[in-house]
């Protein structure tokens, strides 16, 4: 049991992701003003996408780039592309939606005059 | 095992963070988000992912705090509740069960940097060996990105079509 947990400590990727995940979710739910919410959003989608590319780590791995282009390739010398590949996708998504996020803000802020969850909800009813 | 330039670079992207959150002026804390950003593309680098890491930096330290920048100029720059009441008791059971749930997950897991993790030798050893026959392509990153999954970066921008399509219907002025 306790083995379980001082092996995160061999895993300082993961403890920095269950850190800022967690910190980032509690800021969402917890939080009353929407920019602070989105905040939180954006260190839950960082981090995920953190984890992911740390998983492409390899010791005595350099960048996936080919050294040579004649010489068969040595997949232990360059990092795991796949993850790269795909989290490429998952940021640009990711920022599109805080993009949305900020506007309806924006809206939010022109029709209430407010950014704060609770004066918005009392406004509304 | 000592890793000499992971920690501190992990725990400039904690801090930097931990800015970003409990910083009361909202300004203040989308420039620390900035930071952030910044530091996250400097850890990608370090990681080996330079394409991730160049994106980083230009859509999310650029483009990402540029709009938060430009929502804040547009409505109130400052978080005016002062005082929060606590968390519920919800809250508080769910968020540390989740937490050790996560951590104790974590032997699980393969070993940071560990060379034959399962994500390192199921099939990313045959695109690296077989990338430049297929494509021509010396960096592997733009040869899965751009080649055997183009499609899937086509549609991408269809994705972020249908988010410029909503802010400009959210934020265009209503003719009375």
């Amino acid at each position: 049991m306790v083995d379980a947990f001082l092996a995160v400590f061999h895993r300082p990727n993961f403890l920095t992701f269950v850190i800022l995940f967690l910190w980032g979710f509690y800021v969402m739910v917890t939080r009353y003003n929407l920019v602070k919410k989105l905040i939180g959003m954006y260190l839950v989608q960082t981090s995920v996408i953190f984890f992911l590319v740390s998983i492409s780590v390899k010791k005595g791995a350099t960048v996936p780039v080919l050294l040579s282009i004649t010489e068969p390739v040595q997949a232990a010398s360059y990092a795991n592309p796949l993850p790269h590949a795909l989290t490429l996708t998952a940021i640009v998504v990711g920022v599109a939606t805080t993009g949305v996020g900020l506007a309806l803000c924006g809206a939010i802020y022109r029709k209430y005059g407010s950014l704060d969850e609770q004066e918005i909800l009392g406004k509304l009813e | 095992m000592i890793f000499p330039f992971e920690i501190p670079l992990l725990l400039l992207l904690l801090v930097t963070a931990a800015g970003a959150i409990l910083v009361k002026d909202l300004m203040s804390a989308v420039l620390l988000l900035g930071t952030y950003s910044f530091f996250l593309s400097l850890v990608w680098g370090w990681f080996g992912a330079v394409d991730v890491a160049f994106v980083e930096a230009v859509v999310g330290a650029g483009l990402g705090t540029v709009l938060f920048l430009l929502t804040l100029f547009g409505t109130a720059p400052k978080d005016t509740r002062l005082h929060r009441p606590p968390p519920s008791l919800l809250t508080l059971i769910v968020f540390p069960l989740l937490g050790f749930l996560l951590l104790y997950a974590a032997s699980d897991l393969p070993e940071f940097r560990d060379p034959s993790s399962p994500a390192s030798v199921h099939i990313s050893p045959t695109y690296l060996e077989q990338s430049y026959q297929d494509t021509h392509t010396p960096n592997v990153v733009t040869a899965v990105l751009m080649d055997y999954r183009s499609l899937d970066t086509m549609v991408e921008t269809v994705v972020i079509f249908a988010a410029g399509i909503a802010c400009i219907l959210l934020l265009r002025r209503q003719v009375k």
